[in-house]
């Protein structure tokens, strides 16, 4: 790694646009979130909170401006190691459980050395559900599921869509624990949410979209 | 421990396919069921004359009805991913999808249509099928299914961004699956008239090889455009 990219923010935005027909949908935007930062992406339901994740893990093609990570233009190959995203679906199958359905998306993600499932469910707050299957879970365990997942993934760079949505005043304060700990560890954080109500205490900078809500 | 080899992530997805077709043992045999319910609506059809099924009809019935209950189980491919997210998933994981693709096709012919080639001795007696048959039939369709599933995956990833695909799955796959049923069956009668049918079966297992490789890549292409 050269110099300059090492001083490159983890990730960075550059005149990011991105239209749904024909009709915009957020940006030119810029931004940069450096390693051990998190980004409060705020802004009204429709105003492309949710797209401008998407774009960023690589779901949807931006129609303008150019994404980096530390430096290099974000290919596929680059953002599949850097981003863990948790999405609105939490691709959990109903038929599994708990733990098997961990153990899958670790499969395909990979896994953080010295960490368990176990250890995840533990931290958050599943302990004891290891064998329940997931359609028996609530929404908000479903959510926690989720973290968990996150909590397991390699990714330095976290993209949460949402996170605090279903989940109880606990888990609120889980969430920003979490977040907390990913940026110590060097991991850099880009959440959604609709309200300022369960901004994390970590270094935060904030991106308020606007848009027509 | 921390990125996950091809291997690993196959392993991860097949785990989980067999785990989840193990949870719904039943659903596994339906495919089977249906292709039972074929094979006896052509003998009741046909009165059930020894001579015209043994003769004319066995080998095509057994193939089409084969044919027709992987068209049938072709909707679940992808469907169940789309809607739970786990698409999304796999787009975002550190292996090509076009692999995990490949897995999951693989993983659906085991699960689909594996306990389908295991039921066809029982369609062959039911139709009169003449013992001497059974050994090529069962050949060519161990080349010619999963080359259906295959071809039938880059349908089912087309139509996955679709709320209900329904009939328009079986009028894009029914062109591909045609040159596959008339080399499979082909070959069988042919082999009964005493005619060479290697030709044939070095067709269909050319063709298995060609889309064994550009199907998951056609496929994984489309799901990424679903997805978008």
């Amino acid at each position: 790694m050269t110099d300059a990219s090492a001083h490159a923010p983890l990730l960075a935005a550059h005149g990011l646009t991105f239209s749904r027909n024909e009709t915009p949908v957020f940006g030119p935007l810029d931004f940069a979130v450096d390693a051990g930062e998190a980004l409060l992406v705020q802004g009204g339901n429709g105003s492309g909170k949710t797209t401008l994740l998407r774009v960023l893990a690589g779901l949807l093609r931006a129609d303008g401006g150019r994404i980096e990570i530390e430096g290099r233009l974000a290919a596929p190959s680059l953002r599949a190691q850097a981003i863990g995203y948790l999405g609105h679906l939490h691709a959990q199958k109903g038929d599994l459980s708990v733990l098997e359905n961990l153990d899958f998306l670790c499969g395909l993600h990979g896994r953080r050395e010295r960490q368990s499932p176990e250890d995840a469910l533990a931290i958050v707050g599943l302990a004891g559900y290891e064998d329940a299957l997931a359609r028996q879970l609530s929404a908000g365990q479903k959510k926690r599921l989720s973290l968990a997942r996150m909590w397991l993934s390699p990714a330095p760079l976290w993209l949460l869509d949402e996170p605090y949505a279903n989940l109880d005043l606990e888990g609120i304060n889980l969430v920003n624990r979490m977040v907390s700990a990913h940026l110590r560890d060097g991991g850099a954080t880009l959440l959604t949410t609709h309200g300022a109500y369960a901004a994390p205490p970590v270094r935060t900078r904030m991106l308020e979209l606007g848009g027509s809500a | 421990m921390s990125a996950p080899s091809l291997y690993g992530a196959a392993r991860a997805l097949l785990l989980r396919d067999l785990r989840l077709v193990w949870r719904r043992r039943g659903d596994a045999l339906q495919p089977a069921l249906f292709a039972l319910l074929v094979v006896v609506m052509f003998a009741l059809a046909l009165g059930g004359e020894k001579q015209v099924l043994e003769r004319h009809v066995a080998p095509y019935a057994i193939w089409v009805a084969v044919l027709l209950a992987g068209l049938l189980s072709l909707d679940s491919l992808f469907r169940g991913d789309a809607e739970d997210g786990s698409l999304e998933q796999w787009l975002l994981a550190p292996v090509p999808l076009a692999w995990l693709v490949a897995i999951r096709v693989a993983s659906h012919w085991l699960t689909t249509s594996l306990p389908l080639l295991l039921a066809v001795p029982v369609l062959g007696e039911l139709l009169y099928l003449p013992r001497a048959q059974l050994g090529m039939l069962m050949l060519t369709l161990l080349l010619g299914t999963p080359l259906l599933s295959l071809l039938g995956a880059v349908v089912a990833a087309l139509t996955v961004g679709l709320k209900r695909s329904g009939i328009l799955v079986a009028l894009l796959a029914l062109p591909l699956y045609v040159p596959v049923l008339v080399f499979g069956a082909g070959s069988v009668t042919a082999a009964a008239q005493g005619l060479d049918p290697t030709g044939a079966l070095l067709l269909l297992g050319a063709g298995l090889v060609a889309t064994a490789v550009l199907a998951p890549m056609a496929a994984a292409a489309a799901i990424r455009i679903a997805q978008g």
